[in-house]
């Protein structure tokens, strides 16, 4: 499944940025909204997709994670096993979930907390509004399962969010054994 | 107080990690017919924890001595003392969820904790962490209705105030 109107190879050649780790307050602020069609916000989404694709095991990436607070993110969940809808990789601005349902626990990591995971609820159906970086295109994405858990922590990443304000039990954190 | 199970005693183990100290500790309360009922065993930063209740009709005494092998070399710290019975029950509040994190400081825990008292919430269960410069910091809350939204603008004060971020949520259960 693709998104309409979406040409990853129009952002041109991203940088490869150094990923920030909590406790960086950046991480904990609410993003600011952007133009999509800002040259420099399409750089940045450049970058995001650059950082993520040399990040092993990363299927998402937020701007926040660069230290940039503003709401854009990279998201590609693509070969991933727990994945069912897949939209490659994609960048989106400002966006918002405007319909949850279906929630289900599920372990997750991330790269700016790197020595901790922690079982979140998330829903496993969403509807995501947002921008396309470039065109400024309105786009409306309906997905489940692993990308729309990875969706969904990196909406929260641009709201000043990480999962461990998410997590379900006061022992649903662990330390992280395996790196990628 | 004793009742057909015997009575209830409160067994803690701390000391330096090892293979083997949950079974060393177990064994020795089966022999003593000591039944051992709620339990939980963790390691913080390496050190083996455990704490646990046990009903038996041996005194504390008793259990404490034959747990005295554990503690022979002066590396484990066993204590053995007796507890009544459960009477706290469940104490009709609402279970919330309290996520704190930030950059590591002094009080922390402190500050958090004494907001959560002053509102009437019951802590039922804990975990910290220290990774890097990160503390963490989850709680399980009980609190009494009508609590929530006030004790939301108090820690929003105070973690203003310490630089953290802290997050209080209904932790809902679903029944099936």
């Amino acid at each position: 499944m693709s998104i309409e109107g979406w040409d990853i190879t129009a952002l041109g050649a991203g940088r490869v940025l150094p990923v920030v780790t909590a406790p960086e307050p950046v991480l904990s602020r609410v993003g600011e909204a952007v133009d999509p069609t800002d040259p420099q916000v399409v750089a940045l989404a450049a970058d995001l997709v650059a950082t993520m694709a040399v990040s092993p095991g990363c299927v998402g990436l937020a701007a926040p994670q660069v230290g940039v607070g503003v709401q854009l993110f990279a998201v590609d969940v693509t070969d991933h096993p727990k994945a069912a809808t897949v939209h490659g990789a994609f960048v989106l601005a400002n966006a918002v979930i405007v319909e949850a349902s279906r929630w289900r626990p599920g372990r997750e990591g991330c790269m700016s907390v790197p020595d901790l995971t922690g079982d979140v609820k998330r829903a496993g159906r969403i509807v995501v509004t947002g921008e396309l970086p470039g065109s400024g295109r309105k786009v409306t994405i309906t997905t489940d399962a692993f990308e729309a858990r990875a969706l969904q922590h990196e909406i929260d990443h641009c709201n000043g969010l990480l999962f461990l304000d998410k997590v379900s039990g006061a022992h649903a954190i662990y330390q992280r054994k395996v790196y990628l | 107080m004793t009742d057909v199970h015997g009575a209830e005693l409160a067994v803690t183990v701390i000391g330096p990690d090892r293979t083997g100290i949950v079974a060393d500790v177990a064994e020795a309360l089966a022999r003593l017919g000591a039944n051992l009922t709620d339990s939980t065993m963790t390691r913080l930063r390496g050190h083996f924890a455990m704490t646990l209740i046990c009903t038996a009709q041996a005194s504390a005494t008793e259990v404490e001595a034959a747990l005295l092998p554990l503690s022979a070399d002066g590396q484990l710290l066993v204590t053995v003392r007796n507890v009544g019975p459960d009477e706290s029950g469940h104490n009709g509040g609402l279970p919330y969820l309290l996520s704190v994190h930030g950059a590591d400081r002094l009080g922390i825990v402190a500050a958090v904790t004494r907001v959560v008292a002053d509102a009437g919430g019951n802590i039922t269960d804990l975990s910290t962490r220290l990774v890097g410069p990160l503390y963490l910091l989850v709680a399980e809350v009980d609190l009494p209705e009508g609590v929530p939204g006030k004790l939301t603008e108090r820690l929003a004060h105070v973690a203003g105030e310490l630089g953290i971020e802290v997050n209080l949520r209904p932790a809902g259960a679903d029944v099936l």
